[in-house]
């Protein structure tokens, strides 16, 4: 693993994405093949089924360091990543070994870490046990990862498909496309994805998604339909879509197969029975891109409908009857066995008129196009998004091939403004990652009464600097501390944005939101200038969502709590649970 | 229950038998330092003793109307009914730990306040020297299982391999570092790293902030290798293949664009809190190298261990868990609050 891990070293130490794909493409070259096919998987984020419960690992570091646990919890606070912690704890009381050992990285995942499938308890402790003092502190924060298939490298997917485009000098694309959907890396793998002959293989996978980029919001001194024209032009070289709230995805039909698959690179085929059996009506050759909706007499319904669906392992009656899917395509990227991507989008749009209009089918539908001819026209059409569920509209070029990735320009996302609500910083704790050490997630609360509701947790939204001024702020003024979250002095108030909200049982007030972030630090504001509950029952009345509760349980699109960080008592953090990605990736932090 | 020999006061920690302050954050008519950084040597007080070699260091930060009582290393004086000495520290320049002794010869309670210290090898200070007594008072800014120092030639020897990496692509090289101890110990550790590797080092630069310390450090008669004062007015982007050290402050401010656009230079961070991978990337520099001027996890221990203290006193940086974690292995430990920043390294 030594290979692997100077190259993760490499792509650490830096941030040009240049030097990045060097590193992958010197590693490809320097590496036995068996090891890259696994460096590929690994680096294009795909993970390992987890085979260790954190628990094991939590009880072979006590056991190697002979620390208690409550100080590898405080270490865990500090550094913020558990293999990280694992790795430092263990250099820090001499545990690991002065010269690792240097086992090709495919022997520790295919037949290392694979033989803890189906071990007791006892025999998969004692194994790491040894394990971990054969490692340097390189190699256990990477075996770590391994295990508990958290292994991320800041390198993304695009940079990987340049790195081996470059190595085996074949098209960009062509490597995209072979690694899309699911395989299993070998050097035979490895091999076919770099070879310069086209295969039958090349076509029986999904396209990578194209992604379009949104317009900033409107500047104070412009009218929304100035700002966009002043970006986009001509509003006659746009065609013109509602953005939906669903789960993008490509519906492919080849041969006598139909598969759906997420733009997470996640197989959903079994999870929509309706519309695999629609779509077996396509002719072969066939394939669309469009969003799974859950929708019912002709709207979309909220997203967290949809998201049950997903959670669900089998489908039943009752789930078919209460959250039926749709498939809306938008887009058609192969015809007839012929990839179209490169035909202008009006052209694309004109086949798949033919294609799905034909069907007459409920359960794939052809996403309408906005009427209008000019943005004050569709401006004013957005302003009515939330009413017909939507999240704003998507502006695609007429002339506009089918991209890769997030190429800008062509196509661009208008999203309605968010709700917003001023709410009081209440609780923080340690971020992770690149912000541990700092404390960087917080919870808000409203006024109910005398009394402070917690009501949503935000980790994103402010600058470096008012990161930093905030983490001493909050030192000087915690009031209690529980575990690594401190309850700080009721003092700042800050803006928060979010997408939707929807009563919800699981949240303490009883409200939840998607998407919170912060949108800005209200220095200007007290505690009792921030918003009641009762605002923001209001608010969320307004909202015309009259949602039983518990709609939007599974529904805060934020990071996951590792399991591995004590309990909560924001009682903010809903249940862990994977969601495939929607077209938009929650916002990023900006630090 | 007898007053303690040692206590803190609104100002510092105050010794009422001697009638003094160990490195009081207030202006009191007696101080006693450590050493000379800034959260330990604050201007105002009547007379300030001092070990030998932190007088220069301590000219410099307190201004030459300051009174000072420089004292060798060993050497015992009265302050009120106490006997006082210093002893090396090992953290930097002139750091030194304060032995306090109270009572009659032989019957007599001794305690020591350590100040900042350090167990590895520094090639620019004198190696901390175990103090026997009955109380200790350690600083904790490291006191966590995680922080664990390599050998630090082999963190000079990264340095060099990254200097040796940016001179081939003419890049500059911008080290931050605390202007005092920490940058004067990095050159001299790379001045031993390029030797051990058969060269002479190579031209290096200072920032102002730097400076008048490093000249301090020479005039002690530490070596280190030549260092030019980077200019105030410059040319932009002329600096690849050369390193250059300056305070963190240095860092996103207007003196960086002398390195010209930002594929002409890398950064790297010198200090302890690197050895947090999210520390590091959050910081935003391109390399992190953890070379601290403090205790790690293994050396506290050992120190503890080591003076014998019956009583241990835990000050600066992660009190609370230390404390607890000594207490937990069968050491009489209790926090003692002060005022020093426990960030800087």
């Amino acid at each position: 693993m030594r290979l692997f891990a100077d190259l993760y070293d490499r792509i650490d130490q830096t941030t040009s994405t240049n030097a990045k794909v060097q590193a992958i493409a010197d590693y490809i070259a320097a590496a036995p093949p068996d090891d890259a096919a696994w460096a590929v998987f690994f680096l294009t984020g795909r993970r390992m089924r987890r085979l260790v419960p954190s628990a094991d690992l939590s009880a072979v570091l006590a056991d190697l360091s002979s620390l208690p646990g409550w100080i590898i919890s405080e270490c865990y606070s500090a550094v913020g990543d558990f293999a990280e912690t694992i790795a430092l704890v263990l250099g820090a009381t001499g545990v690991l070994a002065p010269t690792p050992d240097d086992t090709p990285l495919h022997v520790w995942v295919e037949d290392r870490v694979e033989s803890l499938r189906g071990l007791d308890p006892i025999d998969r402790r004692r194994l790491l046990t040894t394990w971990l003092t054969q490692c340097d502190a390189r190699q256990t924060f990477l075996l770590v990862k391994l295990l508990t298939g958290e292994l991320r490298v800041g390198v993304s997917s695009t940079l990987v498909t340049r790195a081996l485009a470059q190595s085996a000098g074949i098209d960009a694309d062509l490597v995209a496309h072979r690694l899309m959907g699911e395989w299993r890396p070998s050097a035979e793998f490895l091999a076919r994805v770099l070879s310069p002959q086209t295969t039958e293989e090349d076509v029986a996978r999904p396209y990578p998604f194209y992604l379009a980029t949104p317009i900033d919001p409107t500047p104070e001194h412009l009218s929304d339909d100035a700002h966009v024209a002043s970006i986009l032009g001509d509003a006659a070289d746009y065609l013109v879509e509602w953005k939906w709230d669903g789960i993008r995805a490509q519906l492919i039909r080849r041969g006598r197969t139909t598969a759906i698959w997420s733009r997470g690179e996640e197989l959903l085929t079994d999870r929509f029975p309706e519309v695999i059996e629609a779509a077996a009506r396509l002719p072969a050759g066939t394939v669309l891109d469009g969003e799974i909706l859950a929708y019912k007499a002709g709207h979309p319904l909220a997203f967290g409908k949809l998201q049950k669906r997903i959670g669900r392992q089998n489908i039943t009656a009752r789930a078919l009857a209460e959250a039926p899917v749709v498939f809306m395509a938008y887009d058609v990227l192969e015809h007839a066995g012929v990839d179209v991507r490169p035909q202008p989008l009006v052209e694309r749009r004109r086949l798949l008129s033919t294609l799905v209009g034909g069907l007459n089918s409920s359960r794939l539908l052809i996403s309408p196009l906005v009427e209008g001819t000019s943005w004050p026209q569709f401006a004013r059409q957005r302003r009515a998004s939330r009413e017909r569920r939507v999240e704003g509209l998507m502006l695609k070029r007429l002339d506009s091939p089918y991209g890769v990735g997030r190429e800008r320009g062509a196509w661009w996302k208008w999203k309605i403004d968010p709700y917003s609500i001023d709410a009081v910083l209440v609780y923080a704790q340690p971020g992770h990652g690149r912000r541990a050490s700092l404390l960087t997630d917080y919870t808000f609360a409203v006024r109910d009464g005398d009394q402070l509701v917690p009501i949503a947790k935000a980790y994103s939204g402010l600058t470096l600097d008012e990161i930093n001024k905030l983490d001493g702020w909050i030192r000087q003024n915690t009031l209690e501390r529980f575990g690594p979250v401190r309850v700080v002095k009721p003092e700042h108030v800050f803006e928060l944005h979010f997408e939707a909200m929807a009563p919800s049982t699981r949240h303490r007030s009883g409200i939840a939101f998607r998407f919170p972030r912060i949108a800005r630090w209200r220095s200007d504001k007290l505690p009792a200038d921030a918003d009641t509950l009762a605002d923001v029952r209001r608010l969320m009345a307004s909202t015309g969502h009259t949602l039983e509760p518990t709609m939007f349980d599974d529904l805060d699109d934020q990071p996951a709590p590792s399991r591995d960080v004590p309990a909560d008592p924001s009682g903010l953090n809903p249940r862990p649970g994977s969601t495939p990605r929607t077209d938009d990736d929650p916002p990023q932090a900006t630090s | 229950m007898p007053e303690a020999l040692l206590q803190p006061d609104p100002a510092g920690i105050y010794c009422r038998a001697g009638s003094f302050h160990i490195d009081p954050w207030l202006a009191v008519h007696t101080a006693v330092l450590t050493h000379a950084h800034a959260d330990h040597a604050r201007l105002g007080s009547g007379v300030y003793y001092c070990a030998a070699p932190s007088e220069p260091l301590l000219r410099i930060r307190l201004g030459p109307g300051a009174v000072l009582k420089p004292i060798p290393y060993g050497e015992q004086f009265t302050l009120g009914d106490t006997r006082v000495s210093f002893h090396p520290a090992g953290h930097i320049l002139g750091s030194a730990q304060v032995r306090v002794e109270a009572g009659p010869t032989g019957a007599s309670e001794i305690w020591v306040a350590s100040g900042d210290y350090k167990r590895d090898p520094d090639p620019t200070c004198a190696p901390f020297e175990v103090v026997p007594c009955d109380v200790f008072i350690t600083e904790a800014t490291f006191a966590l299982p995680i922080y664990r120092w390599d050998p630090p030639q082999a963190t000079a020897s990264q340095m060099l391999d990254w200097w040796d990496q940016c001179a081939a692509q003419d890049k500059a090289c911008v080290v931050f570092g605390y202007s005092l101890g920490k940058i004067q110990r990095v050159i001299a550790e790379l001045l031993r790293a390029e030797r051990a590797r058969g060269r002479e080092p190579r031209p290096m630069y200072l920032h102002g902030a730097a400076a008048a310390l490093t000249e301090a450090y020479r005039s002690l008669g530490v070596e280190l290798p030549p260092t030019q004062l980077m200019p105030d007015k410059t040319r932009r982007g002329i600096f690849g293949g050369s390193m250059t050290f300056a305070p963190p402050a240095a860092a996103g401010s207007l003196w960086m664009r002398r390195f010209g656009s930002d594929d002409k230079y890398q950064t790297a961070f010198a200090s302890g809190w690197m050895t947090v991978r999210g520390v590091r990337r959050r910081g935003g520099y391109d390399r992190g190298f953890t070379l601290s001027d403090h205790a790690d996890w293994p050396s506290l221990l050992q120190t503890i261990h080591q003076t014998r203290a019956s009583r241990v006193l835990v000050t600066h940086g992660n009190i609370d868990s230390f404390v607890r974690y000594l207490r937990e292995t069968g050491i009489n430990a209790e926090p003692l609050r002060t005022a020093y920043g426990a960030e800087e390294d």
